[in-house]
C-alpha cells in the first residue's frame, strides 16, 4: 500500500509547435489505502492520467510518485501496481487460473505461492467454480471478476480501474460496485477508480477528483463535492438532475435574470454578473416564493416528479414528491429557493465566490 | 419464358432465403448441377486410375476400357519402388515424394517462421525503416518466380546451391503471402491485451511466445495448408535448378516421364504417379478443408 | 498503420526481420535488379562478349513478329481461361449456396483441382486427349472431329485452354461461394417483399454485390493465364505446334534456358513484370477498397 502523488503533471502529444498538450498541470495527493475516483466526461484526460501512473502513457512534465519514489521512468511491470481494464484484457487461451497465474509465474513466484495466492484471490471473488474455464466460457460479469483477481493475486502497492464497469448490464453495474467496496473494505489497498459515471464516483469514492479538460476541478468527498462545489463545472456534472445555473445580474436589490428579476438573496456575494446555483431538491412549491417557474415539461420518476421549465431565460428544474397534485404544463408555479443551499459562481471564471 | 424453362433457372437466380414458391420447385436441380459438376472435375482423375490399373498394351489400345483393370497393385508397386525406365531413367517414386514432401514441409515451416516473425517486427515496434522494410516484403506480392528464373538460377548457381535441396526451398521462401496474413491478424489484438502482459511483466519476445503465438494458431494452419500445397506443386523452379535427376521432385518426374509423349511412354505407371502426385495434397485439402478455406480468404483479402 | 501500443526495444526488431529481408533481397530484389540490368544488354551465348545496349532489346522484342503474336495470343488464352474458369464457378457457386444438405461435401469434392499443380493438370488432360490413345479423343474422332493437338495448333490451344481452365474453376468456386454466403439473407428477403422475382433479384442485388469478389477473381484469374500456366504448357505441348501453344512467360523461359537468347529473354522478363505489377496494382487498389458488405 502507498500513497500516490502528482506534481505538475503534464501531458503532450507530439512537440515543438504543433504539439497538443491534453493535461495541464495536476496535482494531487492519495493518501495511502484511499479510495479515490477520478470522474469527468469523455476526453477530459482521467483515463491518460490513470495510464500515466501505470507507465502505459509517458509523462511529459512534471512527476508522479508512488510509496514516495519518483515512477516517472519506471517500466509499469516495476512498478507495483495492478490495472483492471475496461475491456478485462483476459488472455483467451489461458484458463481463469491461468490468467490470474500470469503476472506471477512471470516473476518467477514459487508455484505454491502462486496456487495459494490464487485460490484465495478466487474464493473472495467466488470464481473457484470456474477456475478451468476459459474466458470466453465466461458472461461479462465473471470476466471482470477474473480481470480483479488478476489485480489482486499481484499484491500490488495500488490497484489502478480503468471504467472497468462500463461494458456491463445495468444490474451487474450496481452489483459489481458492491463487490468493490467491499473488496476495499477488506484488502485496503490505495486504489485509483476511473470513471465518468457520476453515479458510480459519488457511491465509491472516499474522495473525488472531478476533471475537465485536461485540469482538476475539484478534489473532495462525495459531500463536499456535491454540497459545495467549486466551479460551475463540477456543479452542473455532480447531481442527477444536475444544479440549476442562472446567469444574471445583481444590483441594489434585485437580481436580474434575462426576462425577470427576484429579489436579490442575502447571500449573494457582491454585486455585478454572477450565476446563482440551486440543485432542484433545494426549491419547494411555494404559494409566497418569489421565483416563477411556467412548467414546459414533466418527468415522473414515481417517487419524486421533476417538472421542467424556465426562470426569466434560465431553464430550471423542480424536484417535487411524487405525490404532489399533480401541476400541468403551461401552469406557473411560484418557488421558493432555501437560502441555505444557493451557490454564487463568477459567470466568466466558473469559479465560485459565496 | 416457357414455364418449364422458369422453373430451372428459378432455383438458379433464386439464391438463398428466395421468399415464395419458385424457390421451393425442383429442389432437386441444384443437386443435379453440382454432380455434373464433380463429375467433370473428377473424370479426368477418375481416367488417369482406370489408366493405373490397366496395362501398357491395353492402354495403347485405343480406346481405352472404361473399367478397372487389375493389374493397379503391380502398377503401383512398380513405379513406386523402381521408377520408370525409359528414355527418362526415373528414380524410384517413392523417392520422388519424398523429395516433395522435404521441399513442402520445408518452404512450409521455412515461409511461416520467416513472415510471423517479421510482421511481429513490423506491428509491434517502431523503428527507422520500418515502413520501407514493409513495403520491400509487399512487393514481393507481385513477381512471380517464373519472371526472373533466369537471374535468380545465376545468383543460386554463384552461391553453388544448384542440385541441392537448400536451392530447391530457399529462394521460394522469399514472397511475402505469410507476412501479409499475420500482420492483418496482429493489428486485431486488443491493445489492452498487450498493456496487461506489459503490466504482468512480460517484455515482447515472452509476449511473443506465450500470447501472440497461440492466438495465431488457427492462422498458421490456415497458411500451413496453403504453402504446403504451393511447395509440393512447385514445378518450374525445380525444373531448372536440378540436374540430378535423384533431386526430381514428383511434379517435375512426371512430366520426364511422358518425354515425347509417344507410344513407347508406359502410361499406366506414369497415370499412376500422377495420382500418387495428387494425392498427398488433395488428402491436406480435404482433411484440413476448414483452415484451408480459412487460409485462402484471408490470404487474398 | 501502426498499433498505438507498441514495444519500446530498438534493436530486437531488425533481428525478427532479418530473416526475411535478407532472403528477399538476395532471391528476390537482387535477381530482379538484374533482370532489369540484364534486358539493357547483349551477351552472346557463351558470356564472353557483353555490350550495354540500352533499350535495343526491348525495341527488337517489340518489332519482332514472334512476340507480338506471342501477345496477343497469350491475351487470346488468358481471356479464354478466365472466362471459361469463370461461369461455371459461379454457377455451381449459386448452386451449393442453395443446398444445405451435403454442402460440404459438394465444397470438398469441387476444392480438389486447387490441390493439383498445372502441370499434373496438363497431363491429365493430355492423356484424354492424346489423340493414338486418349479416350476422349477417340469419341470425338467416332463423332466425326478431326483432333490432333499434335499437329494441329487450334486444338493444342483448346487442349490447354481446357486444362488451365479445369484447374481455376476450383479457386473461383471457393471465393464466389464465399461472397454468396456473405450477402445477408435479409437483403434478398427485403427485395421479395418489395416484389422483386427472382430473376431481377439475382441481377439487381446478388450479382452487384458479387461485383468486387467477380472484379477480384477477374485479375487474379488473368495472373494465373499469364503465369501459373507455365506448368500446363510446358508438359503438354512444349508450346507447339509450331508456336501454336507459346504464351509469353513460355517463351521467356524458351528463349532463355533454350535459345539462350538472354538479353531478349530479359527484356521479355520485364515486360511481363511491368505486366503483373500493373495487374496486381489495380487489384489492391480498385478491390480491397470496395469489399465491404452494407
Amino acid at each position: 500500500m502507498a500513497a500516490i502523488r502528482f506534481s505538475d503533471v503534464v501531458k503532450r502529444y507530439g512537440s515543438g509547435a504543433a504539439a497538443n498538450q491534453v493535461i495541464h498541470g495536476v496535482n494531487a495527493e492519495i493518501g495511502d489505502g484511499e479510495f479515490v475516483v477520478i470522474v469527468g466526461p469523455s476526453g477530459c484526460g482521467k483515463s491518460t492520467l490513470l495510464r500515466m501512473v501505470a507507465g502505459l502513457e509517458a509523462i511529459s512534465g512534471g512527476q508522479i510518485e508512488i510509496g514516495g519514489r519518483v515512477v516517472n521512468d519506471i517500466d509499469p511491470s516495476e512498478r507495483d501496481i495492478a490495472m483492471v481494464f475496461q475491456n478485462y484484457a483476459l488472455y483467451p487461451h489461458f484458463d481463469v487460473f491461468g490468467n490470474m497465474a500470469y503476472g506471477l509465474r512471470i516473476r518467477k513466484i514459487p508455484e505454491a505461492e502462486v496456487r495459494a495466492r490464487v485460490e484465495k484471490a478466487a474464493a473472495t471473488l467466488q470464481l473457484t467454480a470456474l477456475l478451468d474455464r476459459k474466458p470466453r466460457q465466461l458472461s461479462g460479469g465473471q470476466r471482470q471478476r477474473v480481470a480483479m483477481g488478476r489485480a489482486i493475486v499481484r499484491q500490488p502497492q495500488v490497484f489502478l480501474f480503468d471504467e472497468p464497469l462500463s461494458n456491463l448490464d445495468a444490474k451487474l453495474r450496481a452489483q459489481t460496485r458492491l463487490e468493490i467496496q467491499k473488496l476495499h473494505g477488506e484488502l485496503g489497498v490505495t486504489s485509483l477508480f476511473v470513471t465518468h459515471d457520476q453515479v458510480e464516483a459519488m457511491t465509491l469514492a472516499q474522495r473525488m477528483i472531478v476533471m475537465n479538460a485536461g485540469r482538476i476541478e475539484q478534489i473532495g468527498t462525495p459531500e463536499e463535492v456535491y454540497l459545495r462545489p467549486q466551479t460551475t463545472f463540477v456543479a452542473g456534472f455532480i447531481g442527477s438532475p444536475p444544479m440549476n445555473l442562472l446567469e444574471g445580474r445583481a444590483d441594489g436589490s434585485r437580481f436580474t435574470i434575462g426576462g425577470t428579476t427576484l429579489p436579490l438573496p442575502a447571500s449573494a456575494p457582491r454585486a455585478g454578473a454572477l450565476v446563482l446555483g440551486t440543485r432542484p431538491e433545494h426549491l419547494e412549491v411555494d404559494a409566497a416564493g418569489t421565483w416563477s417557474m411556467t412548467i414546459e415539461m414533466q418527468e415522473m420518476l414515481g417517487a419524486e416528479r421533476l417538472l421542467h421549465g424556465h426562470v426569466g431565460e434560465a431553464s430550471c428544474t423542480v424536484r417535487v414528491p411524487g405525490t404532489l397534485a399533480v401541476a400541468r404544463n403551461g401552469d406557473t408555479l411560484r418557488l421558493r429557493a432555501a437560502p441555505e443551499h444557493l451557490h454564487w459562481f463568477d459567470p466568466a471564471s466558473g469559479k465560485r465566490v459565496g | 419464358m416457357s414455364s418449364i424453362a422458369k422453373d430451372i433457372v428459378a432455383p438458379v437466380v433464386a439464391g438463398r432465403g428466395a421468399a415464395g414458391p419458385d424457390g421451393r420447385r425442383l429442389a432437386w436441380f441444384p443437386h443435379l448441377v453440382l454432380w455434373i459438376g464433380i463429375a467433370v472435375t473428377a473424370f479426368p482423375l477418375y481416367i488417369a486410375f482406370v489408366a493405373s490399373t490397366l496395362t501398357a498394351p491395353d492402354v495403347a489400345q485405343a480406346p481405352m476400357p472404361v473399367l478397372p483393370g487389375g493389374h493397379g497393385i503391380d502398377n503401383y508397386r512398380k513405379i513406386l519402388l523402381q521408377g520408370m525406365q525409359g528414355t527418362y531413367l526415373s528414380p524410384p517414386v517413392w523417392q520422388m515424394m519424398w523429395n516433395s514432401l522435404v521441399m513442402a514441409l520445408v518452404i512450409t515451416a521455412g515461409k511461416i517462421v520467416v513472415s510471423i516473425l517479421s510482421a511481429y517486427a513490423i506491428v509491434f515496434f517502431s523503428f527507422p525503416g520500418r515502413m520501407l522494410a514493409f513495403w520491400l516484403i509487399f512487393l514481393t506480392l507481385m513477381l512471380p518466380v517464373e519472371v526472373r528464373i533466369m537471374p535468380t538460377y545465376e545468383v543460386v548457381s554463384d552461391l553453388g546451391l544448384i542440385n541441392t535441396m537448400t536451392g530447391l526451398t530457399l529462394p521460394l521462401i522469399a514472397s511475402a503471402t505469410g507476412t501479409l496474413l499475420f500482420r492483418q491478424f496482429f493489428l486485431t489484438i486488443p491493445d489492452e491485451l498487450v498493456e496487461a502482459a506489459r503490466i504482468d511483466g512480460a517484455g515482447p519476445m515472452r509476449f511473443f511466445k506465450d500470447v501472440v503465438l497461440p492466438l495465431s494458431a488457427t492462422n498458421i494452419a490456415a497458411l500451413s495448408v496453403i504453402l504446403f500445397i504451393y511447395g509440393w506443386n512447385q514445378y518450374l523452379w525445380p525444373l531448372l535448378i536440378t540436374t540430378d535427376n535423384r533431386l526430381d521432385t514428383i511434379v517435375v518426374g512426371i512430366t520426364k516421364m511422358i518425354g515425347t509423349g509417344d507410344a513407347t511412354t508406359d502410361w499406366p505407371q506414369v497415370m499412376g504417379t500422377t495420382l500418387l502426385a495428387v494425392v498427398p495434397p488433395a488428402l491436406v485439402v480435404v482433411l484440413m478443408r476448414r483452415w484451408f478455406v480459412k487460409g485462402l480468404v484471408d490470404s487474398e483479402k | 498503420m501502426q498499433r498505438r501500443v507498441i514495444f519500446s526495444q530498438k534493436g530486437l526488431p531488425y533481428l525478427l526481420i532479418a530473416p526475411q529481408l535478407v532472403v528477399t533481397l538476395v532471391f528476390f530484389f537482387w535477381p530482379g535488379a538484374q533482370a532489369v540490368y540484364m534486358s539493357l544488354l547483349q551477351q552472346d551465348a557463351f558470356g564472353a562478349s557483353v555490350q550495354f545496349v540500352g533499350l535495343a532489346n526491348f525495341e527488337y522484342v517489340f518489332a519482332d513478329e514472334g512476340y507480338v503474336d506471342a501477345f496477343r495470343r497469350t491475351l487470346g488464352f488468358a481471356l479464354a481461361v478466365t472466362v471459361l474458369a469463370m461461369v461455371p464457378a459461379l454457377w455451381l457457386a449459386v448452386m451449393a449456396d442453395r443446398v444445405l444438405k451435403g454442402s460440404t461435401f459438394y465444397t470438398t469434392a469441387m476444392l480438389v483441382p486447387y490441390a493439383i499443380a498445372p502441370a499434373v493438370a496438363g497431363v491429365l488432360w493430355l492423356f484424354m486427349f492424346n489423340p493414338s490413345i486418349g479416350v476422349l479423343a477417340w469419341w470425338l474422332k467416332a463423332l466425326g472431329v478431326d483432333w490432333n493437338p499434335v499437329l494441329d495448333g487450334t486444338d493444342a490451344m483448346v487442349l490447354v485452354v481446357l486444362a488451365s481452365a479445369w484447374k481455376q474453376v476450383a479457386y473461383n468456386f471457393l471465393f464466389f461461394l464465399a461472397g454468396l454466403q456473405a450477402i445477408p439473407k435479409s437483403l434478398l428477403e427485403a427485395a421479395a417483399i418489395d416484389g422483386a422475382r427472382p430473376l431481377r433479384r439475382f441481377w439487381t442485388i446478388v450479382f452487384p454485390l458479387l461485383s468486387p469478389t467477380t472484379f477480384f477473381l477477374l485479375v487474379v484469374g488473368l495472373v494465373y493465364a499469364f503465369f501459373d500456366t507455365f506448368g500446363v504448357i510446358s508438359a503438354v505441348t512444349q508450346g507447339g505446334p509450331a508456336t501454336a501453344t507459346e504464351t509469353l512467360v513460355y517463351k521467356v523461359y524458351k528463349d532463355g534456358v533454350h535459345n539462350l537468347d538472354l538479353g531478349s529473354s530479359a527484356a521479355q522478363s520485364v515486360v511481363l513484370m511491368v505486366i503483373v505489377v500493373a495487374l496486381t496494382m489495380v487489384q489492391f487498389r480498385f478491390v480491397e477498397r470496395r469489399v465491404h458488405y452494407g
